[in-house]
C-alpha cells in the first residue's frame, strides 16, 4: 500500500480487498466487551479539520482510539483558508509534534496532496473540496459487500450532484477497481463535461436506470446549486431525481439504498425511503469506524506492531 | 555621443550567414567582413545568433504596489537577461496605471533602471473596475506616450465600454489589448475545463469563456474599424476565430505565451500552484493549434505574461494561490524548444514574432516612442541579442534576476542561452550576466538624456554622422 490514502485511485484491487477484509476482522472488536486494541499505542494521529464535519471527525477519532493511538484534534474550522496560518505552517507544526498520521478534511481540492509534500507522516484524505473522499468509498463498498455478498459485477447507480461530489469521484474509482459497474444519473448540468472519459456509464433518466440496479446511492443536493442555475427549483429536482416510494418499487427486490449523509429528506430522498429496511444509512455510519480503523492500522504498519 | 563601440565578430543575424556587426553611437554602424575598428571592443560571436532586441507586449512588473514580488528594476533586469530590449508594463499595479501620473512614474522607473525600455500599458477603465473609461487621452499625451491599453487580469466584459474604448483610441492610434475571459462563465474557475478538471475536482474554465469574448471583440473592432489586440490566446477555438477575423481584413492581432506553447493542463495533477495561470494551461490539441497559428502568422507574436508572485501567494492550496508564472528569462529558450527545434519556425521567424511584430503592435516606431523591432542592418538602432542555440541547461529559479521564483520550467532542461543584450549600443547583458546598471548612480543630467533617448530611440547628443 502507498504511504498515504489521498485518492481511491491509490488503491490496487489487492489493497482495497485487504482494507475491506481487515475492516471485517476489526468490526468484531466492536462486539467485544473491551472494544480496544493496543495496536497503535504510542502513535499519534492528528485530525486536521478545516471544514465542519462532526460525523467524519468523530468516526476517525473513534477509529484511532479503538486502536489505542493518541489523538489530537486540530480544528481549523471557521478560519477560512485565505486567512490565518497557512497550510504549510500548520504542516510544519504537525511535523514538530511528531504526527504519525494526519487525517485532513479541507474545502480545497488537492489540499491533502499538498500536505503530503510537507509532512513525513501518512496523510489520510477525509474529504477535499470536490475531489475525493476515499474512506467514504471504502465504507460504501464494505456496506455493499456485507449486504449483497459481493462487489464483482454489482450494478451501482449513483444519483445527483456528481459534478461537485467527492463521494461520487471516489466511489467511481474504487468500485471500478473492485469490479462493480457504475452508472451516474443526474441532470446534465450536474455531470462533469468530460464524464464520458470516466470509467463508468452515465445518463439522465433515473426511472430507466433503476430496474437494472443492485445499489442506488443518492447524493446530497445543495439548495445553493439552484441559485447557480444547475436546476430550476428544488421541487423540480426532487420530482425528476428524488428517490420516492414509486421509484423504490422500480428497483429489483434485493436492491439496497445508500446515502453518504447528511440527508435532505424530501429532496433527494423521501423520508420513508430513508427509513425503509432497504436503506443502509445507519449501517454506513457504523461501518465507517471499522473502515477507518483498518486504514489507520494498515497505513501505520499496525500489522508489524502487533507481532 | 556614446563612448563605446563594439565589434561583434561572426554572428549569424536571424540565423543567416555569419557576419560582423559594428555598433557605434547607439546604431548598427556597419555590417559585413569588418576589420578592427577604432576603439571598438570585440566580441567573438561565432556560433551565436543575433536577433533584434526582443519586445514583450505583456509584462507584469508589479511596481508600484507589490514590490515584494517584483520591481521595475528586477523585472527589467530579468527582461534583459531574457534578451528583451523593450517591455510593456501591464496596468494592474496598486494603484492601477490609469492616470498620466502613474504611467509617467513607471516609465521613469524604467529609465532609471536602464536595463530596457519600459512602455507602460494604460488601464482601459478607471481602477480596472470595468465601469468607466480611464483618461486614455491623458496617458497618450503624457511623457510615457501610452498607445497600448488593457485591463489585463480582468476582462473588459461590458460590450458598450469595449466598443467605446476601441473607438476612442483611434484618435491617437491606440490599441486595446483584451484579456478575454467571460466573467460569469469563469466564476471560481481554477483550471481548464475538461477531463483533468473533472477528475481533480477543480472548477473548470471552459474554452468558450475565452472564445466568446474574442468573437464579440473581433466583431466590435470591425464595426468601429479600430485596432484590437488579443492577449494570451490559449485555445484552438480562439485561433479559428482570429484566423477568420484576419481573413476579413479586420485590424486584429494576437499573442501567445511561451507556457501555452509548451505546457498542458495535466500538470495540475500535482496540485502545485506553480502551474496555476490565467488563462489556464490547456490540452495537447490546443498547444498544437497555438504552435501552428504562431508559425503561420495567425498569432502575431509571443508575449510572456511574466507574472511574478511571492512565495506566500504560491506555496498554498491550489484554490487560494495566485494565478501567474514568470517568463521573461525563459521565453526565448521555450520558443526555441516549442517552435524552432520542432521545425515550425526558423530564426527569422523568431525575430519576426518576438521583435518586429510586437514592436509594431506596441507602436515602437521611433516617433515619440523608442525604436524597436528593426531588422539588423546598418542604420538600425543597436538593440540586439546574441543567443547560443546550441547550449542546453536546466532552469534554476534561484539564478533568476526576477524577485519571484514561480517559474513552471524549474528543473526542466531547455535549449539555448542568452549571451548578450545591447540596448542602443550599450551592453546590458554580457557573457550571460547582467552588466551592473548605473541607474541609481546616474546624475540628473544623465537621466534626463536617457529619458530623451527612450523617447526617440537614439542615443542622446548630436545627430550621428551619416
Ligand atoms: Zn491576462
Amino acid at each position: 500500500m502507498n504511504r498515504h490514502l489521498i485518492s481511491a485511485a491509490d488503491l490496487s484491487r489487492d489493497d482495497a480487498l485487504l482494507i475491506l477484509d481487515t475492516a471485517d476482522e476489526l468490526a468484531q472488536v466492536a462486539d467485544r466487551p473491551i472494544r480496544k486494541l493496543p495496536t497503535l499505542r504510542g502513535r499519534t494521529v492528528v485530525n486536521l479539520f478545516y471544514e465542519d464535519s462532526t460525523r467524519t471527525r468523530i468516526s476517525f477519532e473513534a477509529a484511532a482510539k479503538r486502536l489505542s493511538a493518541d489523538v489530537i484534534n486540530f480544528s481549523a474550522k471557521g478560519s477560512s483558508v485565505a486567512k490565518g496560518e497557512s497550510l504549510k505552517d500548520t504542516a510544519l507544526t504537525l511535523e514538530a509534534m511528531g504526527a504519525d498520521a494526519v487525517v485532513i478534511r479541507h474545502s480545497a481540492s488537492g489540499a491533502p496532496h499538498r500536505l503530503a509534500g510537507w509532512v513525513r507522516g501518512s496523510v489520510v484524505n477525509a474529504g477535499d473540496g470536490q475531489h475525493e473522499h476515499p474512506t467514504q468509498a471504502l465504507l460504501d463498498a464494505f456496506t455493499m459487500r456485507r449486504r449483497l455478498g459481493r462487489l464483482d459485477g454489482l450494478r451501482v447507480t449513483i444519483v445527483g450532484d456528481v459534478l461537485h461530489s467527492r463521494v461520487a469521484r471516489s466511489n467511481v474509482l474504487l468500485l471500478r477497481t473492485l469490479g462493480a459497474e457504475v452508472t451516474l444519473v443526474a441532470p446534465p448540468t450536474l455531470l462533469p463535461v468530460a464524464v464520458g472519459s470516466w470509467p463508468c456509464d452515465s445518463g439522465y433518466d433515473l426511472d430507466a436506470a433503476l430496474p437494472k440496479t443492485d445499489v442506488v446511492m443518492m447524493l446530497r443536493v445543495q439548495a445553493e446549486r439552484m441559485n447557480a442555475a444547475y436546476f430550476p427549483t428544488v421541487r423540480e429536482y426532487s420530482r425528476r431525481y428524488g428517490l420516492d416510494d414509486r421509484r423504490l418499487a422500480l428497483l429489483p427486490e434485493h436492491a439496497i439504498v445508500m446515502h453518504p449523509g447528511p440527508m435532505n429528506r424530501g429532496v433527494e430522498i423521501a423520508a420513508d425511503v430513508a427509513d425503509s429496511p432497504r436503506s443502509t444509512i445507519v449501517e454506513q455510519v457504523a461501518n465507517g469506524v471499522s473502515i477507518r480503523m483498518a486504514v489507520l492500522y494498515l497505513l501505520l504498519g499496525g500489522a508489524e506492531a502487533a507481532r | 555621443m556614446s563612448e563605446s563601440a563594439w565589434l561583434i565578430k561572426s554572428a549569424s543575424p536571424a540565423g543567416g550567414p555569419a557576419t560582423d556587426l559594428l555598433l557605434r553611437d547607439g546604431q548598427i554602424a556597419d555590417m559585413g567582413a569588418l576589420g578592427a575598428a577604432d576603439g571598438a571592443r570585440v566580441i567573438d560571436a561565432a556560433g551565436l545568433i543575433a536577433l533584434p532586441g526582443l519586445v514583450d507586449l505583456h509584462t507584469h512588473l508589479r511596481e508600484p504596489g507589490r514590490e515584494d514580488a517584483e520591481t521595475v528594476e528586477t523585472g527589467t533586469a530579468a527582461a534583459a537577461l531574457g534578451g528583451f530590449t523593450a517591455v510593456h508594463a501591464m496596468a494592474n499595479t496598486e494603484p492601477a496605471a490609469d492616470t498620466a501620473g502613474v504611467v509617467e512614474q513607471i516609465w521613469r522607473l524604467g529609465v532609471r533602471a536602464g536595463y530596457c525600455d519600459v512602455r507602460p500599458v494604460g488601464a482601459v477603465t478607471a481602477g480596472l473596475a470595468g465601469s468607466q473609461l480611464a483618461e486614455l487621452g491623458a496617458m497618450a499625451d503624457s511623457r510615457a506616450r501610452v498607445r497600448v491599453y488593457s485591463d489585463d487580469g480582468r476582462c473588459v466584459s461590458d460590450a458598450v465600454l469595449m466598443r467605446r474604448a476601441l473607438e476612442y483610441v483611434k484618435a491617437f492610434d491606440g490599441v486595446i489589448a483584451q484579456h478575454a475571459q467571460e466573467p460569469r462563465l469563469t466564476d471560481g474557475a481554477q483550471m481548464n475545463e475538461g477531463e483533468v478538471s473533472g477528475r481533480l475536482g477543480l472548477t473548470g474554465w471552459p474554452a468558450v469563456a475565452e472564445e466568446a469574448i474574442i468573437a464579440r471583440d473581433c466583431l466590435l473592432a470591425a464595426h468601429v474599424d479600430s485596432a484590437l489586440h488579443i492577449c494570451h490566446v490559449s485555445t484552438a477555438g480562439s485561433v479559428e476565430i482570429i484566423r477568420w477575423a484576419k481573413s476579413k481584413g479586420w485590424r486584429v492581432t494576437a499573442e501567445v505565451t511561451p507556457h501555452h506553447l509548451l505546457l498542458t493542463d495535466e500538470l495540475a495533477e500535482t496540485y502545485d500552484p506553480v502551474y496555476k495561470v490565467n488563462p489556464p494551461l490547456r490540452t495537447k490539441a490546443d498547444v498544437a493549434a497555438l504552435r501552428a497559428a504562431l508559425a503561420d502568422g495567425t498569432i502575431d507574436c509571443v508575449a510572456t505574461d511574466h507574472a511574478p508572485h511571492s512565495v506566500e501567494d504560491k506555496e498554498t492550496e491550489w484554490q487560494v494561490a495566485a494565478f501567474g508564472m514568470t517568463g521573461l528569462e525563459t521565453a526565448l529558450r521555450v520558443v526555441q524548444a516549442a517552435m524552432v527545434d520542432t521545425g515550425l519556425l526558423d530564426w527569422a521567424g523568431v525575430a519576426d514574432r518576438m521583435s518586429v511584430r510586437p514592436a509594431a503592435i506596441g507602436r515602437l516606431t521611433g516617433q515619440g516612442a523608442p525604436l524597436h523591432g528593426r531588422p539588423l542592418q546598418p542604420g538600425s538602432p543597436a538593440n540586439l541579442v546574441l543567443y547560443d542555440p546550441a547550449a542546453r541547461s536546466v532552469v534554476s529559479p534561484a539564478a533568476h534576476a526576477s524577485r519571484s521564483r514561480n517559474t513552471p520550467f524549474a528543473r526542466m532542461e531547455l535549449p539555448g542561452s542568452v549571451q548578450a543584450t545591447f540596448l542602443r549600443g550599450e551592453p546590458v547583458v554580457l557573457g550571460g550576466k547582467l552588466v551592473a546598471s548605473d541607474g541609481q548612480a546616474a546624475s540628473d543630467s544623465q537621466l534626463a538624456a536617457r529619458e530623451r533617448q527612450s523617447q526617440r530611440g537614439q542615443p542622446a547628443g548630436p545627430e550621428p554622422v551619416r
